[in-house]
């Protein structure tokens, strides 16, 4: 069974979200969806500075087996991206919810976050796609 | 649920994931196939290929039947134990297999055989061996392991039954047998090694004392990776009916001389120009390229046969039929973008090294 961290929220893409104090949020892909990837040979990250809307395709995650898209999970400004996953793409395999995060960004909305799933809803989803 | 080989619950025990090959569950991995392609080129792994078919082809006509099968010329095996890779064409010169044949003796000759093509291959071998009154005969009773990397031969030499000498002494593309074992100097991976064909009920035993020699398991993800980089095709994905040796890279594999040499296949294939080019390709940027992909070339549109993520050049690489007369900068549609990249002569990498130009 996969681990699916309490303290996060979770989209049915299967990224994860992180509310951190500064009010931006981070975001990776979950460790379900690394594993069912593969080994990442490439990471793109979306260019700082820039407005993403919910559900845009923003990142790509590419494997040894395929490239996937992740979205954005709510709308807002790109604060950063993990540069260290240009040369060490193998950290969202390896730390998906850690070093492996993809990147952060300011919400236009705060209360966007409510609307994504809790550890709880995300576990059951796991649990129907299997 | 698919075939299972003789070490399916071997691999299960270690942890490997396990997909459908041409009907087979093999292992695609145990936990790294990145880790387990650096592995091949750096020292030594083993794969389980249990799920090729190997076919003996018996009878004092066998080597004028595989004269009349083969695009290849088994005339060109005299010595006991010396092989060749060939291709198997129908009437219009597409290839119904690509295959290694092993002159064993005067009258018994070996086939291998890709899985999922080992019914349609047994059905037109049957089809044409009655003329030559040979026997086809594939051996469900033997499993087939690939032992590869610059330490295989070392480590795998004092296992086998053939003896460390004997197999130590093969020169490539030869094979010798004892009890049922046939040692082979052949290979998928563009590093030395060895293929070993051994009754089933052995394989299990020689899989656990590679494995406590050092020999990491490698699974199919690897074994496309290293093909790749060695430039070999895949059947299916580079080959199959639709195209001629002529079209994917195989014509030193067409044995045209002697002239009376009558193949099937051989009007289709003689004296024809193709209108396509077999390329390698090197990714100039991040990405990768995939199967299908479009490539533009000066001369107009190209397909990507084989592509997949190079770990020994950290590139993306590829196989490609394009245009005749395309120029070498070419741009690959990866995911709605025109990507660059560049044609290369395969392999791309041998023994190791990166033999192609980067840039």
């Amino acid at each position: 069974m996969s681990e699916v961290p309490s303290e996060l929220k979770y989209t049915s893409e299967h990224e994860w979200v992180r509310r951190e104090e500064d009010g931006s949020v981070t975001i990776g892909i979950t460790e379900h969806a690394q594993s069912a990837l593969g080994e990442l040979v490439f990471v793109e990250i979306p260019e700082v500075g820039s407005q993403v809307a919910a559900g845009d395709a923003c990142a790509v995650v590419e494997s040894v087996k395929a490239a996937s898209d992740v979205y954005a999970p709510i709308g807002g400004e790109i604060l950063a991206g993990n540069d260290a996953l240009a040369d060490a793409p193998e950290k969202v395999n390896e730390d998906p919810y850690t070093d492996g995060w993809l990147f952060r960004l300011r919400p236009d909305d705060d209360k966007d976050l409510d609307e994504l799933m809790d550890a709880e809803a995300y576990e059951a989803l796991l649990a129907e796609q299997d | 649920m698919g075939f299972k080989t003789p070490l399916h619950a071997l691999h299960v025990e270690a942890g490997a994931k396990i997909v459908d090959f041409g009907g087979w569950d093999m292992p695609l991995h145990y936990g790294s196939q990145i880790d387990e392609h650096h592995a091949v080129r750096g020292h030594a792994g083993v794969f389980d290929v249990s799920h090729m078919g190997v076919v003996d082809v018996c009878g004092v006509r066998a080597r004028d039947f595989l004269s009349r099968v083969l695009a290849n010329n088994p005339d060109k095996l005299r010595r006991a134990g010396k092989a060749f890779y060939t291709c198997m064409l129908d009437e219009r010169g597409g290839i119904i297999d690509d295959l290694i044949v092993y002159f064993l003796d005067d009258d018994w000759f070996r086939i291998v055989v890709n899985a999922g093509t080992r019914d349609a291959d047994l059905a037109w071998l049957h089809r044409h061996a009655g003329a030559f009154d040979v026997d086809v005969v594939p051996r469900e009773d033997l499993a087939m392991l690939a032992v590869q990397g610059p330490q295989a031969r070392e480590l795998a030499a004092p296992l086998v039954e053939v003896g460390a000498d004997a197999a130590l002494a093969l020169k490539p593309f030869n094979a010798t047998l004892a009890n049922e074992w046939m040692v082979a100097r052949t290979g998928y991976t563009g590093e030395d090694g060895f293929e070993i064909v051994l009754p089933a009920a052995e394989i299990a035993a020689l899989w656990r004392a590679l494995a406590s020699n050092g020999v990491a398991p490698a699974g199919l993800g690897a074994r496309d990776t290293l093909r790749l980089e060695a430039g070999m095709n895949l059947y299916g994905q580079d080959m199959d009916t639709s195209v001629t040796p002529l079209e994917c890279g195989l014509a030193w594999t067409v044995a045209l001389e002697p002239a009376d040499r009558d193949f099937i296949g051989r009007a289709a294939v003689e004296g024809v120009e193709p209108a396509v080019r077999f390329t390698g390709l090197v990714l100039d940027g991040r990405g990768v390229m995939r199967p299908q992909q479009v490539v533009h070339t000066d001369a107009g549109d190209g397909e990507i046969t084989s592509g997949s993520f190079s770990p020994t050049l950290g590139r993306s690489i590829a196989l490609a039929r394009i245009p005749v007369g395309a120029g070498d900068r070419v741009e690959v549609e990866i995911r709605g973008r025109r990507l660059p990249a560049h044609c290369v002569k395969p392999p791309f990498v041998r023994h190791g090294k990166a033999i192609v130009d980067l840039d």
